[in-house]
């Protein structure tokens, strides 16, 4: 009887049903296209006009109205350091939220997934539940927390309002819901036996976390980290509300700094902004695309 | 080392693993647990690991209480079913992994993993990552992790349930050959009770939680103190028969409405004392297919039908009704039993088992 139900598999698929898994690859790509289209068309738009002085539509146009006009002038920021000053607090938000998040997350995972204690059903849920409201109903009174902070003698000037280090703690803080989730999830999923044999071997319970199961959910742990990482690099609410001035912003603050609101907006020059402020990323994502695509496919297999 | 046992208990609100189980393994003796799944052969492995705590009752390495003492420091080996290697280091860094915990010298640790390794015939895999080798040689490794640290007890939770049936044969005799060889104390928890009966000086037969028997294994074949042990140990399982014992003229018979035997003086007038129904076993093998020609005592022999016949390679288990009770026997292939033919049976009386049905205790071996 089950043979029977495998041979269909085993036998050569005949022409019809090769014509049929055609149609269905056909109509498989046609759909991808068609829905990307508008993304694809957007981020063309975005190259054109960031290396033109005027764009219509995806045309860029010249003072006499002609199809030309190319020019470098939208780029003359690079040279500006303000800029670089902004890419460089993009990166230490995000890298601080990177390697807190990843500590945090791996560690409290760990815990809530292994360990029994007074509370871990209610911080779970808790944690679920604030994950549900959105940062803007905190600002407020975050506001207060990192005045509070930054009253604090010597370290609170590196934690407190209109800091790199206030901001990226708001975001640690608002990113750990998540985090610790995700990283529950990996170690839930790995067996009793390796951390009791650990045990037996003689680690003590840190050693067992940290050299035994650690190695385990990396491939968990690399993709929080580059959620978190593009969380930090485009964070825009959180940096806005508790900065003030050129020398703290990051990136998508100093971008909407350029938009002014009593001089006329150079639109391509902001155009320029936001594909310069992509490029680490995108540089990124090229390295690290196959790793990404075994991580959303396979879990935390291929260890 | 020897290891004692006693009234040890395990519960995690309400749910009981193990019930008061007291088992005392003398030096150098390796002690089965069997039962079937979910009867806590596990949960007292893991107390006597002290990976669990016990909620009850102690367990002594050698006279001395160790309750409180950490895995680490119990001098323990331990190999599991499903393993348990860390699959990001490589052979090597698994089976040094407990010596490099100790901060041995490095030229120590390399010596002493070759010749473990050598041992269990993998030493020229140490190179090699988990994921590349066979179930079996992963099992090896994993024995491996557990003796180079030179151990005075080693735990086995069903270590070679995931291995296939040939390779498990292999493996049982060198397990059991190690541990002669080694001399080290041993537990190897189980449910194939074949596993159990040829590897183990004792075997200990739980039953949800509870102790059913503790004893070697020819006494647990031949003399079961509970109706448990009597149907789980032995393969294929004992038939049971609910039967009155009558004496008449001298004889005792067992008799319901299917069966009517003469069975031993010496074994019925133990079960006299329980009146009304008992449960009869016999064997499988306690029964013998008999020839039209041959003349066996009245009183002595069964007729039935063959219904289901299973063939087993030298012999066919061959499921008969007996007037409606199911009996199962094993048969000669040779005699070609098939499906519908009427059948005689002979019954070898002298071995058979007697359970008082409400205790469900022996009324032969108390
Ligand atoms: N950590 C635990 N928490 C709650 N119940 C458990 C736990 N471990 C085992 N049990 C229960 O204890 C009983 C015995 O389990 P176990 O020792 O694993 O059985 P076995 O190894 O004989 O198959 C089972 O009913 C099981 O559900
Ligand atoms: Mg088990």
């Amino acid at each position: 009887m089950t043979t029977t139900e495998i041979e269909p598999q085993l036998q050569p698929a005949g022409p019809l049903h090769k014509t049929r898994e055609k149609m269905g690859r056909r109509f498989a790509y046609g759909f991808l296209i068609l829905s990307i289209t508008p993304i694809l068309i957007g981020y063309t738009w975005l190259v054109i006009a960031t290396i033109s002085t005027r764009t219509e539509g995806l045309l860029p146009r010249n003072a006499q109205g002609g199809i030309g006009g190319f020019t470098l002038r939208n780029w003359d920021f690079v040279t500006d350091s303000a800029i670089w000053n902004a890419m460089l607090n993009s990166l230490l938000i995000a890298v601080a939220m990177v390697i807190g998040v990843g500590i945090a997350s791996t560690a409290g995972g760990y815990a809530l997934s292994r360990m029994k204690f007074a509370g871990r059903k209610t911080f779970l849920s808790m944690t679920l539940v604030l994950h549900a409201f959105k940062a803007e109903m905190l600002l407020i009174a975050i506001f207060f927390v990192l005045r509070f902070l930054g009253d604090i003698p010597v370290i609170g000037n590196y934690i407190g309002f209109n800091t790199v280090g206030g901001v990226a703690l708001v975001m640690i803080a608002l990113e750990l819901p998540l985090g610790i989730w995700l990283m529950k999830g990996f170690f839930d999923n790995l067996p009793w036996d390796m951390e009791r044999a650990a045990l037996i071997d003689g680690a003590s319970r840190f050693r067992v976390w940290w050299q035994i199961m650690l190695p385990q959910v990396r491939p968990g742990l690399a993709a929080l980290s580059l959620f978190t990482f593009i969380a930090g690099w485009n964070a825009y609410l959180v940096p806005f509300t508790f900065t003030v001035g050129t020398k703290v912003a990051n990136m998508p603050v100093f971008l909407n700094q350029l938009i002014s609101d009593t001089a006329p907006t150079n639109w391509n020059a902001v155009a320029a902004v936001g594909l310069f402020q992509m490029i680490p990323l995108l540089i990124f994502f090229i390295f690290t695309q196959e790793l990404l695509l075994n991580i959303y496919a396979g879990g935390s297999k291929g260890t | 080392m020897r290891v004692e046992i006693e009234n040890l208990s395990k519960s995690w609100d309400g749910v009981i693993g193990a019930d008061n189980i007291t088992i005392d393994i003398p030096d150098g003796d390796m002690v089965a647990f069997l039962g079937p799944s979910g009867c806590g052969k596990t949960t007292t492995l893991l107390m006597v690991a002290g990976i669990y705590k016990p909620t009850g009752g102690t367990i002594s390495f050698d006279g001395r209480v160790v309750n409180e003492v950490a895995p680490k420091d119990r001098g323990i080996g331990m190999v599991f079913q499903s393993y348990a290697l860390y699959p990001h280091m490589s052979v090597f860094g698994n089976i040094s992994y407990p010596l490099r915990l100790q901060k041995l010298d490095k030229g120590d640790i390399k010596q002493k993993v070759q010749k473990v390794a050598d041992m269990m015939g993998i030493g020229d895999l140490l190179d090699r990552k988990i994921a590349q080798l066979s179930g079996g040689q992963q099992q090896r490794v994993s024995l491996g992790r557990a003796l180079v640290k030179e151990p005075q007890l080693l735990l086995f939770d069903e270590p070679l349930s995931n291995l296939d049936a040939r390779l498990r044969l292999t493996m049982r005799g060198e397990i059991k050959r190690l541990q002669k060889d080694l001399g080290i104390t041993s537990i190897y928890v189980t449910h194939d009770q074949i596993e159990a009966m040829t590897m183990a000086d004792r075997i200990a037969v739980m039953s949800k939680g509870v102790l059913q028997a503790y004893d070697v294994p020819e006494a647990l074949y031949d003399r079961p103190k509970t109706l448990f042990v009597a149907g789980f140990v032995g393969n294929p399982p004992m038939n049971f028969f609910d039967v009155e014992i009558m004496s008449t003229n001298g004889e005792f018979r067992a008799r319901s409405e299917a069966i009517d035997l003469v069975i031993p003086r010496d074994r019925a007038e133990k079960a006299a004392a329980v009146k009304g129904k008992i449960t009869m076993g016999l064997r499988p093998e306690d029964v013998t297919f008999a020839d039209e020609s041959s003349s066996a005592g009245a009183g002595l022999t069964l007729t039935g039908v063959a219904e289901v016949v299973e063939p087993l390679g030298r012999e066919d288990l061959v499921g008969v009704s007996i007037n409606g009770v199911e009996m199962r026997v094993l048969v000669d292939k040779t005699k070609g039993v098939r499906v519908g033919n009427n059948i005689t049976l002979v019954v070898n009386t002298s071995k058979l088992q007697l359970f008082d049905p409400e205790t469900e205790q022996s009324l032969l071996w108390a």
